[in-house]
C-alpha cells in the first residue's frame, strides 16, 4: 500500500517535471500569429494621434484587425532593441527614426527591403516623395522604409516681444544673437533665446548652426571634421547664446524642457524643428500661444541652412509573419489622400504633390508655411552625423557644445571630441 | 542542465520502469522544477552575460560576432572617464543615501515607539512615500525642483536663499537625487527598524534605568546592541536597493546620466552601452563586474556580521 502511494506520487513528479521542460522549451519557440491581426508599434507622437483615428476606417475597409503599442521615443527604440535582437514576431509595422536608427537597424537585417512592394504600388507612387527622405531610407539598395513626418530647423519667436522692443525678425544669426540680448534686458525673467543644450539631444538643434557656419561632421573624404575652424566657431556661437541669453540649467534641456520654457513665456527666440510648432500654438499647452511667429533658420557666414529630414518613416520588421498586410497598412497611411488629410491636421508629410497643393498648406499658421516652403528649398537633408552607431556619436559630437555652454576651452574639447569620433568612423567603417 | 536532460531521457514507455526510477532519484525528480526555473531564470542569464562580455557582440545580437577573449575587461578597467567615475559615484551614492537614510530611519523609529496621539495617521503618512511609484516619484522631483518654475526655487526665494540648480547643475545633481532617494526609502527603514524596537522587551532597559543610566547611555549600551540584526537586516536591504538604483536615476536624468554624466552610475552606464550604444559586448562586461562587487560588498557585510557574533 505504502509503495504503491510512493510510485504513484513519484509518477505524478515526473510527469510534471516532464510537462516543465516541455513547456519551458516551447515557450522559446515562434507560435505563428493570428494572421489577421496586424500589429503596429508607434511612437508617442501627433503623427501616431492622427494614424489612429483613421485606423477604425482602414479596418473597415481591409477586414484587418489592428493593434497598435505606443512607446515614448526612447522606450520605443529600447522595445525594438529587445524585440527584434529576439526575433520576435510580434511587430509587423514599426515607426522608426530614419536617421536614428534607420542605418543601424537595416545593418542589423531588422528591416524588410520594401522596393517589390513600392515598385509594385504605381496608383500609390513611390516617385512622389521628396528625393531626400527616400535617400536617407535607402541603404545599400534597399528600400527599408517609407517617409512617414518630416521636419525643419525653423525659428520661433515671441511677435509681443519683438514688436514691443521694436525689433525686426532676425535674419542672420549675428541679428539674432543682438535681438535675444535686447529682449532680455529689456524683460524680467524672460532669456532672450532657449534651446536644447544636453549633449545628445542638442546635437540636431545644433545642426543647422554648425553648416550655417559652413562646417559638417565630417570633412569631403568622410574624416571627422568637428574640429575645424568653422565648427569650433559654431560651437563657440551656439554655446555662448545659450550661456549668455539662455535660462538656467540649459545643459539639461532636451526639447520638452525648452520648449516647456518657451511655451510658458521664459524666453524670446526658440530654435527647434518645426514640426512640434503645436506644443507652442495651442492654447492648451502653451501660455504664449497667440504670440508666437516663426521665420526661416537666421543665416550664418555661410548662409541660412536648416537641416530638412525625414525624422520617422514606417518599415515592416523582418521577422513579420504578416508582411502584405503591413503593406497594405503602410500604403494607406502614406498614400496622397491621407498625407494631406494628416498634413491639414499639422503633421508635416514627404509628399510632392500634397506640398504643392494649397491645401497641403492649410494646416499650418500662415508664416509657418510659408518658412517650411522656403526651408525644404534650402534644407540639409541630415542632423546628425549618418553613421550606424549614431548613439555613441551624438554623445561624442554634442560634448564641446556643453563645454561651450559652460564657457570652457571650445577648441580643445572639439579637438578632443573630433579624436574620438575619428576612431568611431575607423571602427563603424571596418 | 545535466538533470534536466537526465529525466527527460529517462526510460519512458514502461511506466513500471518510470516509477521506478523516479523513485529512486526522488530528491531530484521533487526540485527538478525548482531547478528548472532557476537555471532558465537566474543561471543562464547570468552565464550568457559572462559570455557576452568575452565577445564584440555589437548592433544586433544575431549577427556574428567574434570572442575577444578579456580585451573588454582590459578596456573596461582603464577606462577612467566613464567606468571609473561610474564606479565612484554608485559607491557615493550608495553610502551617501544608506547613511542618511539609516540615521533617519532609527531616529524616526525611536520617535514612533511610543505611543501618541494620532500614530496610526503619522504612520500612514510617513509611508506613504514609500508606495508611490520611482518613475512617478522623479517625475514629481523633477518638476518640483525645476530651477525656472519649479516650487523648490520659488520657496527658496520667497526665503530670501539663493537659486539652487538642484538637478540641472552638474555639481549638485548627484547630491540632489540622494536626497530623493533618502525622502522615498527613509520610511522603509524606519518601518524595519520600529517592528525590531516594538519586538525587544522593556526589561534591559528598565534594569538599565535602575541602575541609573540616562537616555543616551541606555540607547548607546541596551537599545543599540540589542537591536543589531534587525539594523544589519535593514542595512543590507538598503545597500543592495540602493546600489542598483536605477528609475530614479533614469527619470530625472534619462540617458547618460546627464551632460557631464554627472549622475551616471554603473546600471545607467551599462544601460547606455547596452541600448544607446548597442555595444553588448562592453555592456555586459560592466554587469559582471559590478555584479562582482555587489557579491563583494555583501560578503563583506555579513563577514563582519559573523565577526560581531563571536
Amino acid at each position: 500500500m505504502h509503495s504503491t502511494r510512493t510510485r504513484i506520487s513519484a509518477r505524478v513528479a515526473t510527469i510534471a517535471a516532464l510537462a516543465t521542460v516541455v513547456t519551458a522549451c516551447a515557450g522559446g519557440a515562434s507560435d505563428d500569429g493570428d494572421d489577421e491581426v496586424l500589429q503596429v508599434t508607434m511612437g508617442n507622437h501627433v503623427y501616431t494621434d492622427q494614424v489612429r483615428a483613421v485606423i477604425p476606417v482602414f479596418e473597415e475597409e481591409t477586414g484587418l484587425t489592428v493593434e497598435v503599442t505606443v512607446y515614448g521615443e526612447d522606450q520605443l527604440s529600447d522595445q525594438y532593441n529587445v524585440r527584434l535582437n529576439a526575433g520576435s514576431d510580434e511587430i509587423d509595422v514599426m515607426m522608426f527614426r530614419t536617421l536614428q536608427e534607420g542605418e543601424l537597424f537595416s545593418q542589423n537585417g531588422w528591416l524588410s527591403d520594401l522596393s517589390a512592394y513600392a515598385e509594385e504600388a504605381e496608383e500609390w507612387d513611390l516617385s512622389d516623395f521628396q528625393e531626400g527622405p527616400l535617400e536617407a531610407l535607402t541603404v545599400d539598395g534597399s528600400l527599408v522604409g517609407i517617409p512617414a513626418v518630416t521636419e525643419r530647423e525653423v525659428l520661433y519667436y515671441r511677435t509681443d516681444l519683438l514688436a514691443a522692443a521694436g525689433l525686426g525678425v532676425p535674419e542672420t544669426l549675428e541679428e539674432l544673437e543682438a535681438a535675444a540680448a535686447a529682449i532680455q534686458d529689456g524683460n524680467t525673467d524672460v532669456a532672450g533665446f532657449v534651446g536644447r543644450g544636453a549633449t545628445a539631444q542638442a546635437v540636431p538643434t545644433f545642426a543647422s548652426y554648425l553648416y550655417g557656419f559652413g562646417g559638417d561632421w565630417t570633412d569631403d573624404d568622410g574624416a571627422a571634421a568637428i574640429d575645424s575652424p568653422e565648427a569650433v566657431d559654431a560651437y563657440e556661437y551656439y554655446g555662448g547664446l545659450l550661456r549668455d541669453y539662455g535660462p538656467e540649467g540649459a545643459t539639461s534641456f532636451g526639447w520638452t524642457e525648452a520648449m516647456a520654457v518657451f511655451s510658458q513665456g521664459g524666453a524670446g527666440f526658440y530654435t527647434e524643428a518645426d514640426s512640434l510648432y503645436l506644443n507652442a500654438t495651442d492654447p492648451a499647452k502653451s501660455a504664449v500661444a497667440d504670440d508666437v511667429g516663426f521665420a526661416v533658420f537666421p543665416a550664418g557666414p555661410a548662409g541660412a541652412k536648416p537641416f530638412n529630414i525625414p525624422s520617422y518613416a514606417l518599415g515592416i520588421s523582418e521577422y513579420s509573419t504578416n508582411k502584405d498586410a503591413a503593406w497594405r497598412f503602410i500604403e494607406y497611411m502614406t498614400g496622397a489622400d491621407q498625407v494631406l488629410e494628416f498634413q491639414q491636421a499639422g503633421v508635416p508629410g514627404a509628399r510632392d504633390s500634397v506640398w504643392d497643393d494649397p491645401e497641403g498648406l492649410s494646416g499650418f499658421p500662415e508664416d509657418l508655411s510659408a518658412v517650411i516652403a522656403e526651408s525644404v528649398r534650402i534644407g540639409v537633408g541630415y542632423d546628425r552625423p549618418r553613421v550606424a552607431r549614431v548613439g555613441e556619436a551624438r554623445d561624442i559630437v554634442g560634448q564641446p557644445l556643453v563645454v561651450a555652454i559652460q564657457g570652457g576651452d571650445v577648441a580643445d574639447a572639439a579637438d578632443a571630441a573630433s579624436e574620438a569620433f575619428q576612431v568611431l568612423l575607423d571602427d563603424d567603417r571596418g | 542542465m545535466t538533470t534536466t536532460a537526465r529525466a527527460a531521457s529517462g526510460p519512458t514507455n514502461a511506466a513500471g520502469g518510470v516509477s521506478r526510477w523516479a523513485n529512486r532519484h526522488r530528491k531530484w525528480v521533487f526540485s527538478l522544477p525548482a531547478m528548472v526555473f532557476v537555471t532558465g531564470l537566474i543561471v543562464f542569464p547570468l552565464a550568457y552575460t559572462v559570455v557576452l562580455s568575452l565577445t564584440d557582440a555589437r548592433g544586433s545580437i544575431r549577427a556574428p560576432f567574434d570572442f575577444v577573449g578579456v580585451a573588454n575587461y582590459a578596456d573596461v578597467l582603464t577606462d577612467t572617464t566613464r567606468f571609473w567615475p561610474a564606479v565612484a559615484r554608485t559607491a557615493g551614492f550608495t553610502v551617501a543615501a544608506v547613511a542618511l537614510e539609516m540615521t533617519l530611519g532609527f531616529t524616526i523609529a525611536l520617535l514612533l515607539r511610543r505611543p501618541f496621539r494620532a500614530q496610526g495617521l503619522v504612520r500612514v503618512v510617513i509611508l506613504l512615500p514609500l508606495v508611490a511609484t520611482p518613475v512617478a516619484v522623479g517625475m514629481m522631483w523633477l518638476l518640483i525642483l525645476e530651477p525656472n518654475i519649479g516650487a523648490a526655487n520659488q520657496i527658496l526665494q520667497m526665503l530670501g536663499l539663493p537659486r539652487s540648480g538642484f538637478v540641472t547643475d552638474a555639481a549638485t545633481a548627484l547630491p540632489t537625487l540622494v536626497l530623493v532617494d533618502v525622502w522615498q526609502w527613509t520610511p522603509m527603514v524606519a518601518l524595519i527598524l520600529l517592528a525590531g524596537l516594538t519586538s525587544l522587551s522593556d526589561e534591559a532597559e528598565e534594569a538599565a534605568r535602575v541602575d541609573g543610566a540616562g537616555y543616551w547611555a541606555r540607547l548607546r549600551l541596551v537599545t543599540v546592541p540589542m537591536m543589531m540584526p534587525t539594523i544589519l537586516a535593514a542595512l543590507l536591504l538598503r545597500s543592495i536597493d540602493a546600489l542598483k538604483t536605477f528609475d530614479i536615476l533614469y527619470a530625472v536624468k534619462g540617458r547618460g546620466g546627464g551632460s557631464f554624466h554627472e549622475v551616471e552610475t554603473l546600471n545607467i552606464y551599462a544601460y547606455g552601452l547596452n541600448f544607446d550604444y548597442n555595444d553588448y559586448g562592453r555592456a555586459s562586461t560592466v554587469l559582471v563586474l559590478f555584479f562582482l562587487m555587489i557579491v563583494g560588498a555583501m560578503l563583506l557585510i555579513l563577514l563582519r556580521r559573523g565577526r560581531g557574533h563571536a
